[in-house]
């Protein structure tokens, strides 16, 4: 068959997705290792290649458990806006635009008043429930939506999130604790010791079935016709994609509090440069949420050193700025889209 | 087969669709034609299993087309309405091989290897196969998506207005890739067309829709005369003969141009009547 089509303009390489790799992962690695040290009390390498167990514990019981969450909580966040991203068809979505986070914040205050004394998997398993009722409903709202422009999706999430947060608030109100709950739900890790982030490790097999649904995710992105067209059973993954996003998102609540922003600048980072096939950008996504979520721990513990800065407000700046970049880099297909 | 028997459709209640019967057999082109809201894509739509239906049946080889497990009817049926995204950042070779998802979930094998360069070369993707869906032209993402449709290698091809965004070159190509898929492969192939004279120069068989109502079923020559065409729009469109092909001369004709130049008399959708797609003469669209 003639082909008498003209070269292309320019041919993608698939050379600039495999770069990314070594600059993921040797970044985490060496953050990472300088972040041990980094604290109020000292912890050096060379106290610690003497044996001494002061050192020792502080980094087994403090340091590493903070490093975890931090990245856990990263990879776990961007994961789910890149899941959502992909399933709403919508940039702009994330678990703070959708109401997940919210959803999440409310139940972990509901169970915190109600069983002050259960255990933190009850709070966590509350706070999903809760998360995964306020994303399900969301989701059936969009779908019921005639026209679903750009902006109206996560316009639609942020309404029914301050629903959520008002009624929270309201609780918060009625037993007279407005305060130390600000002071939870903002995203903070300093508390983060051996004992109290471990439940984060859930969020590693969440990811696990989320990596082994990329391809079927990728064609839910597609919409429902061409989904449905494809033999793929769309609803069943769409219930799977809100468990697996209500899921991390509450972990990471419950652990670390409110971290604004990776959910949806980092998955836009990622598809500028890798794409939007979700067997590809997955793991980056994921590495590259824990870099971020990282950096913005180390900024926030090096500023007014020997204090800290939440590290809901180092990722409000940073993530703020990352924003804005990837919104004008990708202007014209928002306003295309 | 692809048996529609005394098919009901209504939205809310707004009949559409009226005692549709019709029938598709494989190693053909039927081309499905009527003027706006006559309801050739939800007929294609129910066909496809992409809407539901009050009334009727839908039988694909034999099996009703709600009774069968969507995955294997994905490997014997394939539909594409219009290009699903544009914003999309894969490449023309990721989405043609996601074609191949019905079949394999895993890492294409050998066989999905040569579906997904058959479909890439019929539609000459295989040029601008690295590049981004979401940098295309509407045409050449037009034809990624139905390079992908013809890589999921089904026995029954149904497609909604594939030429949209097509120029002269492609739009051709596209019929003539599509009776290839009939003639040489058995395929069943149903277009849903506007363009009455490419449903004239490439399909076996036409059904016509009114209101909802199969109006005409026949082959090109049944179809392409005056007679056949007022019943079907509504207007006695003058059918030529160019060389041995019927021709509709649609362009010009009075029920055609802007309302205030047709006359009082003219058929009551007289504003859609126009063409959608443009003349023939038009440059190729590109965005």
């Amino acid at each position: 068959m003639v082909t008498g089509f003209p070269a292309g303009r320019r041919l993608r390489t698939r050379a600039p997705r495999l770069v990314g790799w070594p600059v993921l992962v040797g970044g985490i690695v060496v953050v990472g290792v300088v972040s041990l040290f980094l604290g109020a009390a000292p912890v050096s390498p060379a106290a610690l290649l003497k044996g001494d167990t002061e050192a020792w514990r502080l980094l087994l019981l403090s340091r590493v458990p903070r490093l975890v969450a931090v990245l856990l909580s990263g990879a776990g966040l961007a994961v789910s806006g890149l899941i959502l991203q992909t399933l709403l068809q919508n940039r702009f979505a994330s678990p703070s635009t959708v109401a997940t986070a919210d959803g999440a914040r409310l139940g972990f205050l509901v169970a915190v008043l109600l069983f002050p004394a259960a255990p933190a998997a009850v709070r966590v398993a509350v706070a999903a429930a809760v998360a995964m009722a306020a994303t399900a409903g969301f989701v059936a709202a969009v779908r019921r939506l005639r026209y679903r422009s750009v902006v109206i999706v996560p316009l639609v999430g942020l309404v029914l999130g301050n629903v959520l947060s008002a009624i929270a608030e309201a609780l918060a109100f009625h037993f007279d604790m407005v305060q130390s709950v600000s002071s939870w739900l903002t995203g903070d890790f300093s508390m983060v010791v051996q004992g109290r982030y471990e439940m984060l490790y859930l969020g590693i097999p969440l990811m696990a079935v989320a990596l082994r649904f990329a391809r079927r995710i990728t064609v839910a992105g597609f919409g429902g016709d061409t989904a449905h067209a494809l033999g793929l059973d769309y609803t069943r993954v769409l219930s799977a994609a809100v468990l697996i996003v209500s899921g991390i998102t509450a972990l990471v609540v419950v652990v670390g509090g409110q971290l604004p922003f990776v959910g949806l600048v980092v998955p836009n980072l990622v598809a500028l440069i890798a794409g939007d096939n979700l067997r590809v950008t997955l793991l980056p996504t994921a590495l590259a949420g824990a870099f971020f979520v990282l950096i913005a721990d180390v900024v926030g513990r090096v500023v007014i050193f020997p204090y800290e800065i939440p590290i809901g407000l180092t990722i409000g700046v940073i993530g703020s700025a990352a924003f804005l970049v990837t919104m004008s880099r990708r202007s014209t297909h928002v306003a295309g889209a | 087969m692809i048996e529609i028997t005394h098919l009901h459709k209504r939205y809310g209640s707004q009949p559409v669709l009226r005692d549709v019967t019709a029938r598709v057999v494989p190693g053909t082109v039927t081309a499905l034609i009527g003027a706006n809201g006559s309801g050739k894509s939800t007929l294609l739509s129910a066909v496809g299993r992409l809407i539901p239906f009050e009334a009727g049946r839908i039988d694909i080889a034999g099996t009703g087309v709600h009774d069968w497990h969507h995955r294997e009817l994905a490997r014997m049926l394939s539909i594409l309405r219009q290009a699903p995204r544009l914003d999309l950042r894969l490449t023309v070779e990721e989405v043609v091989e996601f074609g191949r998802f019905p079949h394999n979930e895993g890492p294409p094998t050998d066989e999905d290897r040569a579906a997904i360069e058959d479909a890439l070369g019929l539609m000459s993707l295989r040029e601008i196969r690295d590049r981004s869906i979401h940098e295309l032209s509407g045409g050449q993402r037009q034809r990624a998506f139905i390079a992908m449709v013809i890589a999921q290698e089904t026995r029954y091809v149904l497609l909604d207005e594939p030429l949209n965004n097509l120029d002269m070159k492609y739009a051709g190509r596209v019929m003539a890739v599509l009776t290839t898929l009939a003639h040489r492969r058995g395929r069943a192939v149903v277009v849903v067309l506007h363009d009455i004279n490419m449903a004239a120069a490439y399909a076996d068989t036409v059904v016509a829709l009114r209101d909802g109502e199969v109006v005409h079923v026949g082959s090109v020559e049944d179809t392409m005369t005056e007679t056949v065409l007022e019943r079907v729009y509504g207007v006695p469109f003058p059918v030529v003969r160019v060389g041995e092909r019927p021709f509709c001369v649609y362009h010009t004709h009075p029920a055609s141009r802007a309302p205030e130049q047709a006359p009082e008399q003219a058929p009551e959708q007289a504003p859609e009547q126009a063409p959608e797609r443009a003349p023939e003469t038009t440059p190729p669209d590109h965005r």
